[in-house]
């Protein structure tokens, strides 16, 4: 392998991390499976009963749970950290899109596991994410019906997720996976900074890949290990009463990564924030290779000096405009709604939505006017969208109190 | 040397027919195969029989005008407005379906979930939700207000045909 791969700062380890999270995810996940049973009348006695009786039960838990928030905080990173440097360009173009399903499919795994405690966490959470699936244009009743196997979510809906958590995600994650790595090795490694090799040698100096590299992961993965073992016995992962249909928690919040999107739901007519903006997400992070047209990736973090300047300011742009926004709808959402004579789905979702738009168009543009590369202009686009996810996720985990006012943390 | 073109069938072939009919016969088979998953995991609305949901809220005397009670059982308030008509609101936020409780002080159904309010009568006061609460059909017979939590009424916002009278 090239002796250039090997520096820590050019991938941090992160797509190893993901893979040892998973790992151990799959190991804690078996673990709980000897003890829990997928019944509403049992579920949330048998996570009791884990907690309070099992030895070392609470420990694994917390293991599990740990590791699946770090799975998706890490495979986020992971994600930022592939794009950021170029790796979603060809010649890895083909193994973005397998990375961008892999997301997809770690933040289905997290959230079927979600439910299964059957606490009033859960049972909230699940409530308001799969009624986001009623706003789907014509298919959306039946959808809501298929996800929670009847009218509300109740023993078959456990049943589906379940299923799902246990079977269905991990089997296609694990396979989607070895696609991955396969990839990646076809494609001979990772993304390296252009210019560490020459003619005879693109790739630099080669050294063997055992024990230089496998050395290294084994360190990683020990430190993963160690990492989440710490926070399992630090803090316990949470645990309500069990559900209980008639009463919501107040306030009632989504799991870290989906409050990005609860937050929007607060602001957006529930067609636009719960059906397209996520489409709208999803489909950006697919387009970004097409979007960037055909220069070759320089391997560099951020393509350039110039690149990194312009996505840090795209970023405080994005992150203090949304911040703004939040702010300046708080007492405007409570009272008369403005331009009245639209129609809700217009006024609180098509204008905001084309305003988003146009900021998107506007910072690509100012960048390329300033000297970027088009793959550079669409990076500090893609940076001004992602501050301003990342600062409506900040607010409402940190911000939002009770009936979802905005408070000081 | 090439064939002369009368060897080319001038219609489909059978070879071309078989291939095609192949083709729709596999389109077919994956539609069915869709529609027998579709069918499987999205169960029809089932519904109870008649009279299964019927719950029993009272003599109407105990029901003061311009007062809202709870019934958590039947997941549902029994609205008394001031001109004396009930209201039986569904306590499911119309948004994305979590349960408003009743802040008596402000008089509204503030959602816990994404912040939208509705008023005594279930109307928005403030969005993301975009229609009143639904509606469960109230019955008084011989002075006894009843409420049929079987049939969910959905509608867009208050009309004064809603409200039962005495």
């Amino acid at each position: 392998m090239p002796a250039a791969a090997l520096p820590l700062p050019l991938t941090f380890g992160l797509g190893g991390a993901a893979a040892v999270l998973f790992l151990l995810l799959a190991v804690t996940g078996a673990l709980l499976l000897v003890v829990y049973e997928p019944s509403p009348e049992r579920a949330h006695g048998t996570v009791v009963r884990l907690v309070d009786e099992i030895p070392f039960g609470a420990l694994v838990r917390n293991a599990h749970h740990w590791a699946a928030n770090g799975l998706v905080l890490v495979s986020g990173l992971h994600l930022l950290r592939v794009f950021y440097r170029g790796g979603h360009l060809p010649p890895r173009k083909g193994n973005w899109f397998v990375g961008v399903a892999l997301f997809v499919l770690v933040i289905g795994c997290a959230f079927t596991g979600y439910l299964l405690p059957w606490d009033q966490l859960a049972f909230w959470a699940v409530t308001i994410a799969t009624g986001m699936l009623e706003y789907v244009p014509l298919a959306g009743g039946a959808l809501l019906r298929a996800a929670r196997g009847g009218a509300e979510v109740g023993p078959a809906t456990l049943a589906r997720f379940f299923v799902l958590h246990v079977a269905i995600l991990p089997t296609t994650l694990l396979l989607l996976l070895a696609l991955h790595f396969w990839l990646v090795r076809k494609v001979g490694g990772v993304i390296l900074p252009a210019g560490v090799g020459d003619r005879a040698s693109p790739r630099g100096p080669l050294v063997p890949t055992s024990p230089h590299l496998t050395q290294r992961e084994w360190a990683a993965a020990l430190v993963v290990l160690a990492g989440v073992m710490t926070m399992a016995a630090l803090w316990n992962a949470p645990l309500l009463a069990q559900a209980n249909p008639g009463l919501s928690p107040n306030p009632a919040k989504a799991p870290w990564y989906f409050m990005g999107l609860q937050e929007l739901l607060v602001h957006l007519h529930p067609a636009f924030g719960a059906v397209v903006a996520p489409l709208l997400g999803l489909g950006l992070l697919l387009a970004l290779p097409a979007l960037s047209g055909g220069e070759p990736p320089t391997g560099r973090w951020f393509g350039s000096p110039r690149g990194a300047r312009h996505a840090l300011l795209a970023a405080l742009a994005g992150a203090v405009l949304t911040l703004v926004a939040v702010v300046v709808n708080e007492p405007l959402r409570r009272g008369k709604p403005w331009l009245p004579a639209l129609p809700p789905a217009v006024r609180g979702g098509l204008v905001p939505l084309a305003a988003l738009l146009a900021l998107l168009g506007l910072v690509a543009w100012l960048s390329r006017r300033r000297g970027a590369t088009r793959q550079e202009a669409v990076q500090a686009a893609f940076t001004f969208a992602l501050a301003s996810f990342v600062v409506l996720t900040l607010v409402g985990v940190l911000l939002r109190g009770p009936g979802m006012a905005l408070v000081l943390p | 040397m090439s064939l002369p073109p009368s060897i080319e069938p001038a219609v489909p072939g059978r070879r071309d027919f078989l291939g095609m009919a192949g083709k729709a016969l596999g389109i077919l088979a994956a539609a069915e195969l869709l529609a027998v998953v579709v069918a499987y995991l999205a169960p029809g609305k089932g519904g109870a029989g008649r009279g299964a949901g019927l719950v029993v809220a009272g003599p109407v005397g105990e029901f003061t005008p311009a007062s809202v009670r709870a019934f958590p059982a039947g997941q549902f308030y029994l609205v008394r407005l001031a001109d004396g008509g009930f209201l039986a609101l569904s306590s499911k936020c119309t948004h994305l379906g979590c349960t408003v409780p009743w802040n008596e002080k402000q008089r509204n159904f503030p959602c816990p979930c994404h912040a939208s309010t509705f008023d005594e009568r279930g109307d928005v006061l403030s969005p993301p939700a975009t229609r009143a609460l639904d509606l469960f059909p109230v019955v008084i017979e011989g002075g006894i207000v009843k409420v049929d939590t079987s049939r969910r009424i959905a509608r867009a916002r208050f009309e004064p045909g809603q409200v039962a009278y005495l």
